[in-house]
């Protein structure tokens, strides 16, 4: 076999490969960027401009469409975390890592910001910011999770060896997930039960349903884009990193 | 703007909040592909290449 009667690598191989991985998706940035901002400007339309009070809530029922937007992401990023860690201790594929690594603190503000406008619409709602029932402190565990695996790849040096690592801390923390997704079965709790994702479908009026799809679409798209960016910055961080040893080991001053 | 009633200053402040994280995340994701891309063409402006690039012109 020669190299102009090889196969050609499939899709998912070019992908393993960082540099083709960076090639492939560069053009994607551009795009995903503007069909972020065109899904907040009309997100932002339907919240304050087309979208009714609530009968309960109030006003305050805005709040939930940037609340569930970001409480939906912290849970989503560590998934794809998750399935990255998979990917790095079963396939050691290179871009696992780099997905891993790039999505934790992206995964960390979006927790962090679930809790501060949770608390926000907590305050006029329920009479506190903040009470330790299991929806709120699994969260709160979540938070503190993401900020440990943002500080133990800061920890370490070697990073393919922080990868290992990090994947096991990374699979270990998943249990966290299906108890913040169930604690509202599981407990008796001040928050709420799910209203959107249930067996018998949304319990929301379509007024309010639209822009809280439209804003979670928005925030999702959000951070594809900054994730993928990100990566680009990892995959270049780790080629920064190997010209170093070899400036290094050649004896050239970097 | 809408009348946002009595818990307005709730409704603004996690707007305001959120508006303030995202813009500071943007900053920081593109502040950091800045700095990475800057030392590395330092490095490849010294002569530093990766050995599958060949060397330097």
């Amino acid at each position: 076999m020669t190299t102009d009667t090889a196969p050609k690598p499939s899709f998912w191989y070019r992908l393993a490969h960082p540099g083709q991985f960076v090639a492939l998706t560069r053009p994607w940035l551009w795009p995903l960027t503007l069909i972020t901002v065109a899904l907040f400007a009309v997100g932002l339309w339907f919240a304050f401009f087309n979208s009714p009070e609530d009968y309960q809530m109030g006003d305050t029922v805005r709040i939930m469409y940037i609340h569930v937007p970001t409480a939906w992401l912290s849970q989503f990023v560590y998934g794809l975390m998750a399935v990255s860690a998979i990917g790095s201790l079963v396939w050691r594929h290179p871009i696992a890592d780099v997905s891993m690594k790039a999505a934790a603190p992206l995964g960390a503000t979006f927790t962090a910001l679930a809790l501060f406008t949770g608390s926000l619409w907590g305050r006029p709602t329920w009479g506190t910011f903040w009470e330790w029932d299991g929806r709120m402190t699994s969260t709160l565990v979540l938070l503190l999770i993401y900020l440990g695996i943002v500080a133990l790849w800061r920890a370490f040096d070697d990073q393919l060896r922080a990868a290992r690592v990090i994947a096991v801390f990374t699979l270990v923390g998943a249990i966290n997930i299906p108890i913040i997704k169930f604690s509202v079965d599981w407990w008796s709790t001040l928050h709420q039960p799910s209203s959107v994702f249930t067996m018998s479908g949304p319990h929301m009026p379509p007024s309010i349903l639209t822009p809280l799809l439209v804003m979670a679409i928005a925030f999702t798209m959000l951070f594809l884009t900054l994730h993928l960016k990100a990566m680009h910055t990892e995959v270049a961080r780790r080629r920064l990193m190997a010209l170093q040893r070899q400036a290094a080991q050649t004896g050239k001053t970097a | 703007m809408i009348d946002l009633g009595p818990h307005a200053v709730f409704i603004v402040s996690a707007y305001a909040g959120v508006t303030l994280a995202v813009v500071a995340l943007i900053a920081w994701t593109l502040f950091d592909a800045r700095r990475t891309a800057s030392k590395m063409a330092a490095l490849e402006a010294r002569g530093i290449r990766r050995r599958s690039a060949g060397p330097a012109a």
